[in-house]
């Protein structure tokens, strides 16, 4: 067998065949589910009611998709540029991090002044994170596929050094967890008394604007020529090392929003437990909605209505909830064949 | 300090830094074995993790431990079967897919957990390989215990090591496993099959990771955690940078590296509370990022790493 370009890619194959790896998901899915004993259609069913069945249902699936199109946008700009940043876990937590430093009563300012200064901060922290990787891949030519993997690691146990060091909370009961963040930098919920916050706003924000700077700026443009072919993208006078550079500022800045977005919006401290692997699931995000940073939108509210549904879903059949995670895996991997299946045919042979 | 050197002057220390190597000795020939071939496989985590599971759950289920080796082994050839397959004749990006192999492979270990074992409040327990000293050699003062008082799976991984210097330095397969992890097109030519040989060593290479895995599992502990590979996979990928894709040094690399891991644990003991023990925890990741870069200027990484080959592609 050999595979080649196809010389004009269709529109039905661009369609047919990310909705064929869907399928191909969900069927594996749900030979899983009847290996547990259930019924597919019932348990579908019973995810799609707990993800977006109800007002309750849907809000919970919103609040669950912001930090992912956080860590999605992240992803997103860094693997056009094809700097393979799989360290937004570490940049959120870095995030939430800057957050509760800032955000606890250090900064006695109004909440106008507070929130703006806060999210530089915690930009600028998250992009020192990635940085770091980013000059070692291109001074030293050190892969920062392992690196970043490695940073969460290092930085998970430097959160929990600070949680059980100077950030603790004396008020805390001896949980390694933070003080509140102070009303001023708190994001307020968007309806009385449902969870859903102004994190999610600012995630849309975010979305539009990383559309914006990837579509319709210079620096998008390069992003994208050095991504594509780096030695042609020098050859025309791009400098590479900077674009990785300032992709690695913007990506890592938007993979630390996530962290702020969790601390302020929704869970008021930081503590250990703040993500459980939003930076990982980041990546399907991105490369679900094929890196394009308006689809990161709708594919955050899929992969989260996957994990909300799952969750809701596993409290009334017996199926372990860890089927989300397999699902979300399982359409990575079918994604990422089907999108090349679109541009490339093969010849049997 | 005289309390932080006598670490060194200890058996059962030197008992640790081999049973601590070990997993990651197996692991990281698996991955030199795909990379040598010219593929990255980030599959490695979740791999070890599927496989620490598959072993004990076998062992669990009422197999022998040697049963529970080969299961592990299997469900590393079917994961490697899959990275093979997406990467090799369909050339997807390298990276992608092995983080999708890793989430894939870990979370199907722990539903299957779950779904295998969803009464349980604590991990149940198994009967794990016991040390086999051999007569006389395990006397040596110092080293005796460390290396001739071990569990036959660490045996194993030191013949491991031997058989695939052998296989890559001295049979033709390894020079075909070499050849088209530094040029492809030269292969083809001399009517080697590209994809085949990648294929066979993605998945030769994923057994052993899986199997390094389920060390973990039935011979350095006796049940399966949730997280219980931590990054394991991920430092071997930095070992064998830093053994220069060589079977030899690579083996160096993880006994350095266990040794390094064996010495914090007993240094925290030592300095008793007054650094936090994070800082120790944080060393085994500092130290790999570390090795990288020190490594990676001089290393002579095989030619065609990350390159798809695809026929008749320039």
């Amino acid at each position: 067998m050999r595979i080649e370009p196809v010389d004009a890619v269709s529109w039905r194959a661009t369609l047919g065949y990310p909705a064929l790896a869907i399928l191909a998901t969900l069927a594996f899915a749900g030979v899983l589910v009847m290996l547990a004993g259930a019924n597919p259609f019932a348990v579908f069913g019973l995810v799609l009611k707990g993800a977006f069945g109800s007002q309750f249902a849907f809000l919970e699936t919103l609040t669950r998709a912001t930090p992912l199109i956080f860590t999605g946008l992240a992803v997103a700009v860094a693997f056009r540029a094809k700097l393979w940043n799989i360290g937004a876990e570490a940049q959120l937590y870095i995030g939430g991090v800057v957050t509760v430093v800032l955000g606890t009563g250090a900064l006695p300012w109004a909440g106008f002044a507070l929130k703006p200064a806060i999210i530089v901060a915690v930009m600028m922290a998250g992009a020192l994170v990635l940085l770091v990787p980013t000059l070692l891949k291109s001074r030293f030519g050190v892969d920062e596929v392992v690196t970043t993997l490695l940073l969460n690691f290092i930085v998970l146990l430097f959160v929990s050094m600070l949680l059980e060091g100077v950030l603790k909370n004396p008020m805390g009961m001896g949980w390694p967890q933070s003080r509140r963040v102070i009303e001023a930098a708190s994001l307020p919920k968007i309806l009385q008394g449902k969870r859903l916050h102004y994190g999610f706003v600012l995630a849309l924000v975010a979305a539009i604007s990383v559309w914006f700077v990837m579509a319709r700026t210079t620096l998008g443009y390069e992003m994208r020529a050095v991504g594509h072919n780096p030695q042609a993208a020098r050859f025309a006078g791009i400098r590479v090392n900077l674009v990785l550079v300032k992709t690695a500022l913007l990506s890592g800045g938007l993979a630390a929003l996530a962290g702020f977005s969790e601390v302020a919006g929704l869970k008021g401290n930081l503590s250990l437990d703040l993500s459980p692997g939003y930076g990982y699931t980041g990546i399907v995000v991105a490369m679900l909605a094929m890196l394009h940073p308006l689809g990161v939108i709708a594919a955050a509210i899929f992969v989260a209505g996957i994990f909300v549904g799952a969750d809701s879903m596993s409290r009334a059949a017996r199926v372990p909830s860890y089927i989300a995670d397999v699902t979300v895996a399982t359409a990575l991997l079918t994604m990422v064949a089907a999108i090349l299946l679109t541009r490339y045919r093969i010849r049997w042979r | 300090m005289g309390e932080a050197f006598d670490i060194f002057l200890q058996a059962s220390f030197w008992v640790a830094v081999v049973r601590i190597a070990s997993p990651l000795i197996l692991a990281t020939m698996g991955e030199l074995i795909c990379e040598r071939a010219g593929v990255l496989n980030l599959g490695i985590e979740g791999i070890m993790t599927a496989g620490a599971f598959v072993g004990w759950y076998t062992v669990y289920a009422g197999g022998d431990l040697w049963l529970g080796v080969l299961m592990a082994g299997v469900i590393g050839v079917v994961f490697g079967l899959l990275h093979g397959t997406l990467t090799v004749p369909l050339g997807l990006s390298q990276h992608v897919t092995g983080i999708g192999v890793t989430l894939l492979a870990s979370s199907l270990a722990y539903f299957s957990y779950r779904l295998l074992l969803p009464q349980v409040s604590s991990p149940p327990k198994i009967e794990p390989f016991q040390p086999l000293p051999i007569p006389f050699l395990s006397d040596i003062p110092l080293f005796g215990q460390a290396l001739f008082a071990q569990t036959p799976l660490t045996y194993f991984a030191f013949v491991a090591v031997a058989l695939v210097a052998w296989v890559l330095y001295r049979t033709p397969l390894g020079l075909a496993i070499r050849a088209v992890g530094e040029n492809p097109a030269a292969c083809e030519a001399q009517g080697i099959d590209v994809t085949l040989i990648r294929l066979g060593a993605v998945m030769a290479g994923s057994a052993l990771m899986a199997i390094g895995g389920a060390f973990l599992t039935i011979s350095a502990f006796n049940s399966f955690f949730f997280e219980m590979v931590n990054g394991r996979g991920w430092i071997c990928i930095a070992l064998v940078v830093f053994g220069s894709w060589r079977p030899g040094k690579a083996l160096l690399g993880a006994i350095l590296f266990a040794a390094f891991d064996a010495y914090q644990v007993r240094l925290q003991q030592v300095t008793g509370g007054v650094v936090p023990y994070q800082l120790f925890l944080m060393m085994p990741y500092v130290l790999s990022i570390l090795a990288l870069i020190v490594m990676a200027r001089k290393a002579s990484y095989p030619k065609a790493l990350m390159v798809p080959y695809r026929k008749g592609e320039r």
